[in-house]
């Protein structure tokens, strides 16, 4: 029996079990973000201080509950299918253990509605850092164990996966580096998971009273090698998958492999350092610990982000460059397929994750910056720069490419599809802007009312910051419309969208010619050559390979540079300390 | 497409490389080193840092030092709760609790004060506002920071972490005097 089916649009390989599980994860990863979505209507309509929708009670419900699916759900299921995707497929390689594989999927799943119910039940609205000593029912804990024992076998299988390429040789020379990403965010991944199980296993043995007590303060810090790392594993997961993009849509190959390697295993170094970013203003943390830590060992996790933010759009540069887009600095920009959901959505989602999640992310990582932001609004705007536009709507381009190759299905509503990245990134940008402002005026995060109603003392925020909580209560909305307007087209297209037997040609828009039928005719594909030796070609400017690149490049720094001082200079305002 | 295959030369790292990431790395690793030593430099000219002095306490023994501050020096009492004035230089202790921080600190403008803050029952963010100064607290463990409110006014203790449904009433307030 055939084991493998070439798709006719992309040339690319599956294996049969591979690409059943890549569906199942892919699926279940968006009913989750669908029920995060609703969850995020209700948050914030109510923190829209007008509108004031749900009851405190129902408030933390529902924000427990979007924080747990959007950050761990959905993105966790769907980062499942990407490890399958980047080692079977990338490598047209047999998975190892398939059956494993179900044994994951079947714990994932059975983990995420066990921890929904003890949510949606309103006894474990304990936000998503669970912190002790407030307790969940004991379900809650379990459930997020049993996920991460699910995703722990898929890491594996993946390696193991890598394993057998090698020794079958299904590829020439070095792995291919969307597959090398792949590998930092799986690595990153087995060490998130263990910590988690070093917290999650005694806290959920505490909730059915088998230990008498936690410390609060070695809770918070394992906690965070968990809740950070866990959000590494999307970074290093959305990169390779702009790499992977850029070389579908533009036949891009990195600027230099060795330098986009090299970025990589700097963040398999120290990207995990960061989980001292949520503990700056904690009690008792050495500043030696803290100034080390929180800068990644001098900040070299932030230098490899910035090398990626030059080499994935100068890589794009170049491809274009030498199709002949060599007008001025930006013709290649400007004639990118704009009208192209994959392209947009991974484009906004570059340039939003790295101008505002990744300067506010490092402002407030600085010591004693935190200060003036730890726990206000300004956190969430700042993740939200990250996950929900740098790591979600990347996922969301990456569906649209998936529907055609992997599920064989013309897309739903393709012009709903086009705008899609657009109204959501625009929401997004919208929330993410005025939840800053809002935060460096103060108003806190997790919080049911601004106006404290029912407290015995009083206070009252400016109005400035009432006016940034509406504008960003319509960023919101319309984020929640662009990320509806994302589950109609993917349910739409598996459920109405035309079958794609044995091929229409949907990928050739982007240069690729269809191959061959969607069936299972192969028994072993052939061996995935190196890519060819280019001619030296020189499209660029005064000895640069991707000028507007660069002057974007230098655009953010100096962005960079400006914000960060005006920061320290907001901080020197506030009473001295010491 | 090559992103996704394997690189095309089989000794891929000794291929030379650009002008743009050569120059790109290059500045990028000094602002690295910039923010790097802008966090000690400001240990030593800022004057906006957190001590690392902190103390395992329970809440009974917290408790009972907070009754004692207030005993000794109260002032007066608002809404019941009560107004402490410590004199300059002095040890203050603050506790939050379900769903207050108690008490009320009255300080005076320019003077410095040994601050100790900690919980007693669940984590709870003390956010110091209008000026917006943060500090996570954690039960279990007391902070200690020396502080010198150099703005006079009354100001308030948001409660910035997650305790609970009555979260949003935990205020507090400090009153700064000239």
């Amino acid at each position: 029996m055939a084991q493998f089916r070439v798709c006719p649009d992309s040339g690319f390989y599956f294996d049969r079990s591979a690409e059943q599980l890549m569906k199942v994860n892919a699926v279940a990863g968006v009913v989750c973000l669908l029920v995060a979505g609703i969850m995020a209507l209700g948050v914030i309509l109510t923190r829209w201080q007008t509108i004031h929708l749900l009851p405190a009670d129902m408030f933390y419900t529902a924000l427990t509950s979007h924080g747990i699916n959007a950050l761990i759900f959905w993105i966790i299921f769907f980062e499942m299918a990407v490890l399958y995707f980047a080692s079977s497929t990338l490598l047209r390689c047999r998975l190892a253990a398939p059956r494993w594989g179900w044994v994951a999927f079947a714990l994932m799943v059975i983990g995420a509605v066990m921890n929904n119910i003890a949510v949606f039940s309103g006894k474990s609205s304990v936000m998503m850092t669970s912190y002790v000593p407030m307790q969940a029912q004991p379900h809650f804990y379990l459930g997020l164990i049993l996920f991460a024992v699910g995703a722990l076998i898929v890491c594996f299988m993946f390696l193991g996966t890598l394993v057998i390429a090698k020794e079958e040789k299904t590829y020439q020379g070095s792995v291919p580096l969307v597959t090398f990403g792949a590998l930092t965010a799986c690595i990153i991944a087995i060490f998130t998971i263990a910590s988690g199980a070093i917290v999650l296993i005694p806290t959920f043995l505490w909730s059915i009273g088998y230990i008498s007590h936690i410390d609060a303060e070695v809770y918070r810090v394992v906690w965070w090698a968990l809740g950070h790392s866990s959000q590494q594993i999307n970074v290093s997961a959305h990169i390779s998958i702009w790499y992977l993009i850029i070389g579908i849509l533009f036949g891009a190959r990195p600027m230099s492999e060795k330098v986009s390697r090299f970025a990589f295993l700097l963040y398999i170094l120290f990207l995990q350092l960061a989980s001292a970013h949520h503990i700056l203003v904690d009690p008792g943390m050495g500043v030696e610990w803290k100034i080390f830590n929180t800068s990644y060992a001098m900040y070299l996790a932030v230098l490899a982000s910035m090398i990626h933010g030059l080499t994935v759009p100068g890589a794009m540069e170049v491809a274009q460059r030498n199709k002949g887009l060599t007008k001025g600095l930006f013709e290649w920009l400007r004639k990118a397929p704009w009208d192209n959901p994959v392209f947009s959505g991974f484009f906004i989602s570059l340039i939003v994750f790295g101008f505002l999640g990744g300067i506010s992310g490092v402002v407030m990582g600085t010591e004693q910056i935190n200060l003036i932001i730890h726990n206000t609004i300004y956190v969430p705007a700042h993740f939200h720069a990250t996950v929900a536009v740098g790591t979600t709507l990347t996922f969301m381009a990456l569906t649209y490419l998936l529907i055609p190759v992997l599920f064989r299905r013309k897309l739903f509503m393709p012009k709903l599809a086009q705008w899609q990245p657009y109204l959501f990134g625009a929401g997004m940008v919208l929330l993410v802007l005025f939840m800053l402002g809002a935060g460096t005026l103060g108003v806190s995060r997790r919080h049911w009312d601004m106006g404290f109603t029912g407290a015995m003392l009083s206070f009252e925020y400016p109005g400035t910051a009432y006016m940034m909580m509406a504008i960003a209560g319509i960023g919101g909305v319309l984020g929640v419309i662009g990320g509806a307007a994302y589950i109609v087209v993917t349910v739409g297209s598996l459920l109405f969208g035309e079958k794609l037997e044995p091929s229409a040609g949907v990928l050739e828009s982007f240069g690729i010619k269809p191959m061959a039928a969607s069936v299972y005719n192969v028994e072993q594909p052939e061996v995935l050559a190196r890519a060819e030796k280019l001619p030296v070609e020189q499209h660029g400017s005064s000895g640069f390979e991707a000028p507007g690149t660069f002057i974007l490049a230098m655009l953010l720094l100096v962005c960079f540079v400006i914000y960060y001082f005006i920061n320290w200079d907001y901080l020197s305002s506030v009473w001295p300390m010491g | 497409m090559t992103s996704f295959q394997p690189p095309a030369d089989r000794i891929w790292w000794k291929t030379p490389v650009g002008k743009d990431e050569v120059l790109w790395i290059g500045i990028a690793l000094v602002w690295c080193l910039i923010m790097f030593f802008m966090m000690p430099y400001w240990h030593v000219y800022g004057k906006q840092n957190l001590s690392s002095e902190a103390y395992q306490t329970t809440p009974a023994k917290f408790q009972a030092r907070v009754d004692a501050m207030v005993e000794k020096y109260k002032t007066g009492e608002e809404k019941g709760i009560p107004i402490v004035s410590p004199p300059a230089g002095e040890d203050v202790y603050l506790a939050g609790r379900l769903w207050q921080w108690y008490p009320i600190l009255e300080l005076q403008k320019d003077q410095s004060y040994r601050l100790h803050i900690s919980s007693l029952d669940w984590q709870h963010g003390l956010s110091i506002q209008p000026v917006n100064i943060n500090l996570q607290i954690v039960p279990g463990y007391e902070m200690v920071i020396n502080i010198t409110p150099d703005q006079a006014g009354d100001y308030a203790i948001v409660c910035n972490e997650y305790c609970g449904i009555g979260h949003h009433t935990m205020l507090g307030k400090i009153i700064v005097k000239e």
